[in-house]
């Protein structure tokens, strides 16, 4: 394995979020509440529009984190990598509307029982400034 | 749903759900994860999968609509959700999510959670944080 670059940090990746967009993503995963769904019903329960389900966040996060686990300096054979762990953090809920900006970085790499971990840190802000998610993901590589 | 009392010990609803053989292609769709793994069964055959799996963020979604299920069902109760993701899910065969709450603390309930297909365990560890009563 190579030297690792630790604390590294990727350049920001700006999403901008559109209720058909959230509405997919619900309608997929099965969240048929109607504030995802319905503007009317989004307003009537307290958010500025359609709001995303909370895993939404993997959508507007993806942007970011792709040059992360691309970088060759990380040298990620992604042929061997598998999604190993995962944390997510919410703060402000995303409406359609949002424009959500994340930026992420290298938090450690480490080797255990064969295996190499990498765990990359993501945090999200919306146009306001106001975080709306913090992401921990992990990242494992067999026999590396 | 928000009749459960959430308390330590007790369980959360249960949330059943059979992913259809083409969700994965539409989670694609919805994710922009296009990994071959997870929409064309032959390249998964290739690289020694039994089949196209699913999208380990699609069954943690299914984890963390079955703990905002548990909160009351306001999307703002979820307030963090940590997971292992183990064995592989597949299309086609029901995912069932269940819950224990563990602690409750300062109005934040903390839920343990599992999602498994016929007793393979694809989301583990799974440790749900709520705020329930939104808004």
């Amino acid at each position: 394995m190579a030297e690792a670059p630790i604390g590294k940090q990727y350049p920001s990746f700006e999403y901008e979020v559109g209720r058909e967009k959230i509405r997919e993503y619900a309608n997929v995963v099965g969240e048929s509440n109607p504030v995802h769904h319905d503007p009317e019903a989004a307003k009537q329960a307290g958010f500025r529009g359609v709001v995303a389900p909370p895993m939404f966040c993997v959508v507007y996060s993806a942007g970011a984190m792709g040059p992360a686990i691309l970088d060759p300096e990380m040298g990620i054979n992604l042929m061997l990598m598998v999604h190993g762990e995962q944390v997510f953090e919410w703060g402000e809920p995303v409406c359609a509307g949002d424009t959500i900006t994340t930026t992420a970085k290298i938090k450690d790499v480490f080797e255990k029982k064969g295996m190499t971990f990498y765990v990359f840190e993501s945090e999200s802000k919306n146009q306001d400034g106001q975080t709306t998610v913090k992401g921990t993901w992990t990242n494992i590589v067999r026999g590396s | 749903m928000a009749d459960t009392k959430l308390e330590p010990g007790a369980a959360v609803p249960e949330l059943s759900v059979t992913p259809d053989k083409y969700v994965p292609h539409r989670y694609a769709g919805a994710s922009g994860d296009f990994n071959p793994i997870h929409i064309d069964a032959e390249f998964a055959k290739a690289v020694g999968l039994p089949q196209n799996i699913l999208h380990g963020l699609y069954s943690m979604a299914q984890v963390a609509r079955a703990a905002t299920q548990a909160g009351g069902g306001d999307p703002r109760s979820l307030k963090r959700l940590a997971v292992q993701f183990r064995g592989m899910g597949i299309p086609e065969q029901e995912i069932k999510v269940t819950g224990t709450v563990r602690e409750v603390k300062d109005g934040r309930v903390v839920v343990d959670t599992v999602a498994e297909q016929a007793g393979n365990q694809i989301v583990r560890n799974a440790e749900a944080e709520l705020e329930p009563d939104f808004p």
